[in-house]
């Protein structure tokens, strides 16, 4: 079985990759709705889906972290990601299985994903 | 109403988180001998008044304008009275807060626990300010998840939530539950 005394090795792996990507990389934001409303629609195997997909890209200048509910609970799981200097998106009736295209769409390329946002919905 | 116990844990947790809880204790013990399920979440954060406390558990009190609390509590509560178990609030204004529900184990309406290792992993993730202590209970076995414990070795200067850490965490939290059960290799 795995043990925490893993940790250290993780960690010092993690800070040998992390010289080399510091530079030019903007502190991109995920927020992900975690009131009763999202959690009842399915937002933790979202945000889980978010932590792996993050991981298994390889990507670590983005911040996950959670609100609550906005009022739109019918549009839950909802997530927000806020690029720097850009309007913050929002995605709505988010899924597990929309996760690697908002990532690999909007966080690496910088390309919201329209028909997943509520603008597209409440069209 | 949430489909999985894991799930009411979560989002019971998250009113401690908005009480500014700095330390949040969570158990889950399963217990054969007494044929019980208690689900346990102490918090050290803000606490409650007697008036709040008394309103608390009506499904239709809310704290819109200070988002305190909202339907959870009412769920944990219904899904551990229709399996003929109790269920419980302590809180001192100041001090913290502490619910704790029973559940009949083997009653046909108690949901099941679900994906633990999700609830405490969201939690992590999202929360790495807040402290953790985890406790799984099966019987005679246990496993504790201490956050404390995680940043110590750590260091000050790794965030707990970075992606390859928090899928370190997801392995071996799942690796340790599934052995309490007797499903580990």
């Amino acid at each position: 079985m795995k043990s925490l005394a893993e940790l250290a090795a993780i960690r010092d792996k993690m800070k040998q990759n992390a010289t080399i990507r510091e530079d030019g990389e903007k502190a991109i934001r995920i927020v992900v709705g975690m009131a009763t409303c999202g959690i009842a629609a399915g937002a933790r195997p979202v945000l889980n889906a978010i932590t792996a997909e993050l991981a298994k890209e390889n990507i670590n200048h983005v911040t996950v972290a959670q609100t609550g509910c906005i009022g739109r609970c019918t549009l839950e799981p909802i997530i927000d990601v806020i690029v720097p200097g850009e309007e913050p998106v929002t995605y709505v009736h988010v899924t597990p299985d929309k996760i690697p295209k908002i990532i690999s769409s909007h966080i690496v390329n910088d390309i919201p994903v329209i028909e997943y946002t509520v603008a597209a919905y409440d069209n | 109403m949430m489909e999985e116990l894991s799930l009411n844990i979560l989002d019971i947790a998250q009113n401690s988180i908005s009480a500014n809880a700095k330390l949040i204790e969570i158990d889950v013990f399963e217990k054969d001998v007494d044929n019980t399920l208690i689900i346990r979440v102490k918090d050290d954060g803000n606490g409650m008044s007697k008036e709040f406390l008394s309103e608390v558990e009506n499904p239709f009190f809310t704290t819109r304008v200070t988002r305190k609390i909202g339907l959870g509590i009412s769920f944990l509560k219904e899904a551990a009275e229709m399996t003929g178990g109790t269920f419980n609030i302590d809180s001192t204004l100041d001090v913290g807060t502490t619910i704790t529900a029973t559940f009949v184990k083997d009653s046909l309406s108690r949901q099941p626990i679900g994906d633990l290792t999700a609830t405490i992993i969201a939690l992590v993730t999202l929360n790495p300010q807040v402290d953790f202590i985890i406790t799984y209970c099966v019987n005679d076995n246990n496993f504790i998840f201490n956050t404390k414990e995680v940043k110590t070795m750590l260091g000050d200067d790794t965030e707990l939530n970075c992606p390859p850490i928090v899928t370190f965490f997801t392995e071996y939290v799942n690796e340790h539950i599934l052995n309490l059960n007797g499903e580990g290799t």
